[in-house]
């Protein structure tokens, strides 16, 4: 839990009890939510949560999508969920009933892709269920929805969702340019017959560049975009 | 009076970088000499696109950090890493997957880590094991001994090969490989190891062509001249006796105790140790003052243990030769064996 509880001290504290008057469309409040959760406290860069799932799916950018979508639904429902149950739910019991409600959310989702999406729930396998153990998401419920409003929870796991799928967007697309010179292979899969093959060939080569589809490459591309991002911090 | 202070080891002859590169790049030039003979001028091209690279990138890298970069060059390291790549690559690579793995080794696995001194892996083995992870398919296709090839490779068709993949009378790798008899040829190591799997025994398997008096036909004295200039290496105290020796004797040994326990579907203790990379790594690979153990204890550890890893992935890994792995495992352990064989400070403990 040690990885929970430096998430906490990071961020949660200024969040808790801010009563702020809300100015303009958006408030203050959620401002800060919205630039933590995409930039400054993002999931996959700066947290490093839930690498698992990012590293194993984003080998295609259809795929990184799937796994995107999934993820930031089941975010902002158990983000509202948590807000909402959080003054009937026993302190000392709290993680196992987190985990039920994540685990319950997962179920649904997964229930759907096998009905609608048969073929990303295929190439997405096991990494479906296993939304479950995304510490991301145990690690927003734990350190913000428990303390704050269902609205400004929900809005929590939107933004926390949408940071955590820009990375593994970009990493797909990374991953999928080096590795076979396409973009949006498979698109089918995702959404059915609707927009047809949209594959964009970027390069055509007899020999794939395999490094980049398998998990070692996953790691260092992921260690680039953590360089870049630090590299944009620092100028700022 | 100002004395200059220098921090151990002590030695009577202090090798500067430079000296101690030029000089390893020197004992290499036997191995690549017989290789030239044995293989053609594949490798010796491969050498030049690869140290080419290799220059280039370091001259770029050091740029962008803002360091000297004529100094650095000079450090002759950067084209070390480019000479021992183009040994390992087979003869015939493209040249860009040549460049890929130096641009991927002298960038990621030397400069990220902070350069010269700083590495954790071996630069030319990252590269190595990136090819041959990512172009499975070229980095296996070995051409065998020009002796036991159908077609005679010139320099013009080595050059035409590597850069556009096929020799000047329009041949493709795949029909230059072709052998005396007709057949293709892998390594004697991936022969061995496919023969093994269809039931043939060790002996019915090396009575093959590819195979010589007691490795590989052409390779085993490529593996010879490796020997004899790290024995050179060894002489000049450029290197320490104890990673190349217990390297070898250990394979010798896991190899021997295989051997003896089933001899018709094991290679032999001297296949082992004459073929692949056997003899090129002990003395030049392994012995990477950066990346290799420091400690006198830590670095027999490290011998052993590439060689038994060395062991285990050739006999039942996925691949034929397994040392540019088994040098990369060792690598990270390098951090624990160090810290563990650490020699006690005198007067620190009681006797």
């Amino acid at each position: 839990m040690s990885q929970l509880d430096d998430v906490t001290s990071n961020d949660a504290e200024p969040m808790d009890g801010s009563k702020e008057a809300k100015t303009g469309l958006i408030s203050s409040e959620s401002k800060e939510i919205i630039l933590q959760g995409l930039w400054k406290n993002n999931p996959g860069l700066v947290q490093l949560l839930g690498l698992c799932p990012l590293l194993a799916v984003s080998s295609t950018v259809i795929n990184a999508l799937g796994l995107a979508i999934a993820t930031t639904a089941v975010l902002v429902l158990s983000n509202w969920i948590v807000s909402l149950v959080r003054h009937h739910v026993p302190k000392e019991i709290r993680i196992p009933i987190f985990v039920m409600i994540i685990a319950s959310l997962v179920t649904c989702i997964e229930l759907v892709m096998h009905a609608y999406t048969y073929d990303l729930y295929l190439s997405l396998g096991i990494f479906i269920p296993l939304i479950v153990t995304n510490c991301a998401i145990i690690g927003r419920a734990e350190a913000f929805a428990s303390k704050n409003t269902p609205t400004l929870a929900a809005l929590d796991g939107l933004m926390m969702g949408l940071g955590f799928s820009l990375v593994l967007l970009a990493l797909g697309a990374i991953r999928e340019v080096l590795g076979n010179g396409t973009l949006f292979h498979g698109a089918q899969a995702l959404f059915g017959n609707l927009f047809g093959d949209i594959t964009v060939h970027v390069f055509t080569t007899e020999s794939t560049f395999l490094f980049a589809v398998l998990p070692p490459g996953a790691f260092v591309v992921m260690g680039f975009l953590i360089a870049v991002k630090n590299i944009m911090d620092k100028k700022a | 009076m100002k004395f200059a202070l220098a921090s151990s080891p002590f030695g009577r002859k202090m090798f500067k970088t430079p000296d101690l590169m030029r000089l390893v790049i020197l004992c290499l030039l036997p191995g690549i000499f017989v290789q030239w003979y044995v293989f053609g001028w594949g490798n010796l091209i491969q050498i030049a696109i690869a140290g080419l690279f290799a220059v280039i990138t370091e001259a770029v890298i050091v740029a962008i950090r803002q360091r000297p970069v004529l100094p650095t060059l000079r450090d002759n390291s950067a084209l070390l890493t480019g000479v021992l790549l183009g040994i390992s690559l087979p003869p015939y690579t493209p040249w860009w997957m040549t460049a890929i793995g130096i641009v991927f080794a002298i960038l990621v696995a030397k400069h990220l880590y902070g350069g010269l001194g700083q590495n954790l892996f071996n630069p030319a083995m990252v590269a190595y094991v990136l090819l041959l992870i990512s172009f499975p398919v070229h980095m296996t296709s070995w051409a065998p001994p020009e002796a036991l090839m159908q077609n005679n490779v010139t320099l013009a068709d080595a050059w035409s090969m590597i850069t556009t993949g096929f020799s000047i009378d329009g041949y493709s790798l795949h029909q230059i490989k072709i052998a005396v008899d007709g057949t293709t040829m892998a390594t004697p190591l991936d022969t061995l190891k496919t023969d093994l799997g269809h039931g043939l025994t060790t002996s019915e398997s090396m009575a093959k062509p590819i195979f010589g008096t007691f490795a590989g036909y052409g390779t085993e004295w490529v593996s010879f001249a490796f020997l004899i200039g790290g024995l050179v290496l060894l002489k000049q105290k450029a290197i320490g006796w104890q990673i190349p020796v217990s390297f070898i004797a250990g394979l010798f040994l896991f190899a021997l105790i295989g051997y003896l326990g089933d001899p018709d579907a094991s290679a032999s203790p001297l296949l082992h140790l004459f073929s692949g990379a056997t003899m090129f790594a002990a003395f030049f690979i392994l012995t990477d003052p950066v990346t290799a153990s420091t400690t006198v204890r830590g670095r027999i550890i490290f011998g052993l243990l590439i060689a038994l890893l060395t062991y285990v992935i050739r006999t039942w890994g996925g691949y034929p030769d397994a040392v540019a792995f088994a040098v990369i495992l060792a690598n990270m352990c390098v951090p624990l064996i160090d810290y563990y064989t650490q020699p006690v400070v005198y007067g620190s403990k009681k006797a």
